[in-house]
């Protein structure tokens, strides 16, 4: 048996991690890159001396299953590098090399992916990141960063440019490097919502929803459906709250200023919401594992569903403005293309993957909770002609924003309806994380797939702690989008994209 | 295409709010903490603070830690309570401690004006410059938010510029990482005098829940003293505009 399939809820003995070597986890991918499993994560567990054990995590998007299987291997071994075949191992073998030394052979672009204080490569970005370079006659280079122009968090873009357009751009990060994935092993792992909150702000919810998912994975944990329901208004508002943001940057990108304020005082009613409902514009407070920390009553829910009504009308009536005025779609459309097999190699999730065609979201493939109970529904992804919006370029990325508003908000209603037979209660107790576990939990945030994994001791302690945000592969599908595009569309690519640094830089 | 744009902008209305000094925030919001002389703490409570910003005996908190969870306030028969009240800016790093029978009033009545010359340089123009340095993206995103349509906080003068050239003062969010240190370094030499500097968040004023990582550089912090000070995590936007006019004499 090479791998060990999980359902349900993902967690399982340590010990019952199947050993393979590390070519037959690439075989895993290999043999059904298209329609079978698909690589969600790739980490290293270090073990007693130099052993590390690496834990592979599948999916299988049709079935709803996870597939996990182990390799041993030691810091400072050679492992024949999976990347030329499969870019999507890419980022995980730099990883690997960058936590562990383990050198990943015959690797194309083997380089620091954010400089942790305790790494095996250089350890302070000063030390130099071995940039790409070009040469020729008309060509130069652009180095934006780390300290934007805007308020944004830091990372440096390096664009080489042949004239006005870019024939490559290295996304340099690591500024944001806080050392987020150690702490969560200090102390009780039930008492770091705050801290998963706080992995990526923007999808604070998405994130304490994972980490939560996690705890309650290890304790065996089942959650009352009311606690479910808050939880997904939760994300849903969250998700729709980004997306009017994003909508109304991508507007001011454009100079459309109408849609930029429009959207963003739809987006603030939309992140008030979130304060009525749990003390935070940004869905802080609301997780706990177990449940949630506050339930809501029939005048709040009056009040929410009256605003999220108001909402989705005014932002479907601008939308429908919006799409249709061809100075939009002319800086839209065509902008920054990632194409299918493109997104499918390296691993795109989220908004981002599906407007590239990729039918990846959580809720659909791996739903928990309420998203398991109370079906989510998507409308098929069309625009006012007929289109499908999947073109992988800025418009899709922006008309799958709107649509998605529109689904979530729709949805917001329905949970909110079903808040009147859940009367359950809002959090069950929790039980502490078993010893000798692996387990895995994932959850569909607004920017895409977040995971976040944890490996306990024998007394339960928290042994390894593992993130993957949505943001680790996508950063990559921004590089890509932008080759071959004027350097000028560079901000519009990047909003269409939002991606987090510090969800990256852990 | 121009109808549905206008009509669109019919049902936008007007949407700033009116006076953003004397503006209130939803009920729900966790601002000011209030702790009754009586009462305690458990161990475990006080260990679960992921700012690390409880004391016990008498409780007190620490604003410049706390993340405003609502953790401790949860616990049972807890002395804390924390109110809505979210004018929260204090200009002397002791001055956000909070301790048992600390009302609101006499914990603002803490805050400082700047001297005359501040006033008379920035009281009409202040304009900011943010570096963003291993936060969570929450506090920039709350930065932000005040100059758009609801907060317009350029109203008063206040903007956020591109360029430390440009800037009257440097806001820092996030706990500052090894990997930013020299950045923050550069972009506060690159600020011309007289300038201030602003802490925003829990993370920027102490570290915040991040503050026991061996990631991060704080030496910024052992050669240059904030000027203000603003609590939350991350503070609401009527924070930010209310601690900077209160520092300009503009406040109430
Ligand atoms: S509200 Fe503040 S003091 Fe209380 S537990 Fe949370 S961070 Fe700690
Ligand atoms: S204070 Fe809170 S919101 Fe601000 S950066 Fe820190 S964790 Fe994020």
């Amino acid at each position: 048996m090479n791998r060990l399939l999980l359902k349900d809820r993902a967690a399982i003995p340590f010990d019952d991690l199947p050993t393979v070597s590390y070519e037959a986890v690439g075989d895993i991918v290999a043999g059904s890159l298209f329609g079978g499993l698909r690589l969600v994560t790739l980490f290293g567990v270090p073990e007693e001396r130099d052993i590390v054990r690496l834990v592979a995590l599948f999916a299988d998007d049709a079935q709803g299953t996870l597939a996990v299987t182990g390799v041993r291997t030691s810091r400072g071994a050679t492992l024949p590098s999976l990347t030329p075949a499969l870019p999507a191992f890419h980022l995980f073998e730099r990883q690997l090399w960058e936590e562990f030394g383990i050198v990943p052979a015959g690797h194309p672009w083997l380089k620091p992916v954010r400089y942790p204080h305790d790494a095996h490569t250089p350890r302070r970005i000063e030390e130099g990141y071995p940039y790409f370079s070009m040469e020729g006659e008309e060509t130069h280079e652009v180095a934006v960063g780390p300290v934007h122009a805007g308020v944004i968090e830091p990372g440096h873009f390096r664009f080489l440019c042949d004239g006005e357009r870019v024939n490559h751009l290295e996304i340099q990060l690591g500024y944001q490097h806080r050392g987020v994935e150690k702490l969560f092993r200090n102390g009780p792992l039930a008492s770091k919502s705050t801290l998963a909150e706080s992995v990526s702000g923007d999808a604070a919810v998405a994130h304490a929803t994972a980490h939560a998912g996690l705890v309650e994975a290890l304790g065996d944990t089942v959650i009352p459906d009311r606690a479910g329901l808050l939880r997904a208004i939760g994300l849903e508002l969250e998700r729709a709250g980004i997306h009017l943001g994003d909508l109304s940057a991508l507007c001011n990108d454009i100079g459309y200023l109408p849609g930029t304020q429009m959207f963003a005082v739809m987006r603030t009613d939309i992140i008030n919401t979130s304060l009525a409902l749990c003390g935070c514009r940004f869905g802080r407070g609301l997780i706990t594992p177990g449940g949630v920390n506050y339930d809501i009553d029939d005048r709040k829910k009056d009040r929410i569903a009256r605003t999220v009504i108001r909402i989705r009308d005014n932002a479907g009536l601008l939308a429908a403005a919006v799409f249709d005025d061809q100075s939009v779609l002319a800086r839209f459309e065509k902008t920054g293309t990632v194409d299918t097999d493109t997104a499918r190699a390296i691993g795109l999730v989220g908004p981002a993957g599906r407007a590239s065609g990729l039918a990846c979201d959580i809720r659909l493939t791996h739903p928990t909770d309420a998203y398991a109970r109370h079906r989510f529904t998507k409308r098929p992804l069309r625009n006012g002609d007929g289109r499908v919006a999947v073109s992988g370029d800025v418009y899709a990325r922006a008309f799958i924003r709107h649509q998605e508003i529109q689904d979530s908000l729709r949805y917001v209603l329905e949970l909110l309806g079903h808040l009147a037979v859940a009367k359950d209660g809002i959090a069950a107790p929790v039980a502490p994380p078993r010893p000798g576990m692996i387990a895995f939990s994932l959850t569909e945030g607004w920017r895409g797939e977040t995971l976040h994994a944890a490996v306990t001791g024998g007394e339960g302690e928290t042994r390894r702690y593992h993130i993957k945000d949505a943001s680790f592969h996508n950063w990559f599908g921004l590089a890509l989008a932008v080759r071959d595009n004027g350097v000028s569309d560079f901000p519009l690519c990047n909003k269409s994209f939002n991606l987090s640094y510090c969800g990256f830089d852990l | 295409m121009v109808l549905r744009l206008l009509r669109a902008r019919w049902r936008h209305g007007w949407q700033a709010v009116p006076d953003p000094v004397t503006a209130q925030v939803d009920p729900m919001f966790r601002g000011f903490p209030e702790i009754a002389k009586e009462g305690t703490l458990s161990a475990g409570t006080i260990a679960a603070c992921p700012g690390a910003a409880l004391t016990t005996n008498p409780v007190s908190i620490d604003l410049g830690k706390c993340h405003l969870c609502g953790h401790c306030a949860r616990a049972e028969n807890s002395p804390v309570r924390l109110s809505s009240r979210h004018h929260l800016g204090q200009t002397r790093r002791d001055a956000l401690v909070v301790t048992a029978g600390t009302s609101f009033e006499e914990y603002h009545a803490r805050a400082e004006k700047g001297s005359d010359e501040i006033r008379r340089l920035f009281g009409r123009s202040l304009k900011l410059r943010s570096v963003s340095a291993a936060g969570c993206n929450a506090c920039e995103m709350e930065l932000n938010a005040t100059t758009n349509a609801n907060f317009d906080m350029l109203r008063y003068g206040i903007d956020i510029v591109a360029s430390p050239r440009h800037a009257d003062a440097v806001i820092v969010t996030g706990p500052v990482s090894v990997n930013m240190a020299d950045a923050l370094e550069d972009t506060w030499n690159a600020t011309p005098a007289p300038k201030l500097l602003i802490l925003m968040g829990a993370c920027a004023i102490s570290g915040g829940l991040f503050a026991a990582s061996p990631a991060l550089d704080r030496r910024f912090f052992n050669d240059h003293t904030p000027d203000i000070y603003i609590p939350g995590c991350p503070p609401h936007p009527l924070t930010v505009v209310n601690a900077i006019l209160n520092y300009l004499g503009r406040g109430i």
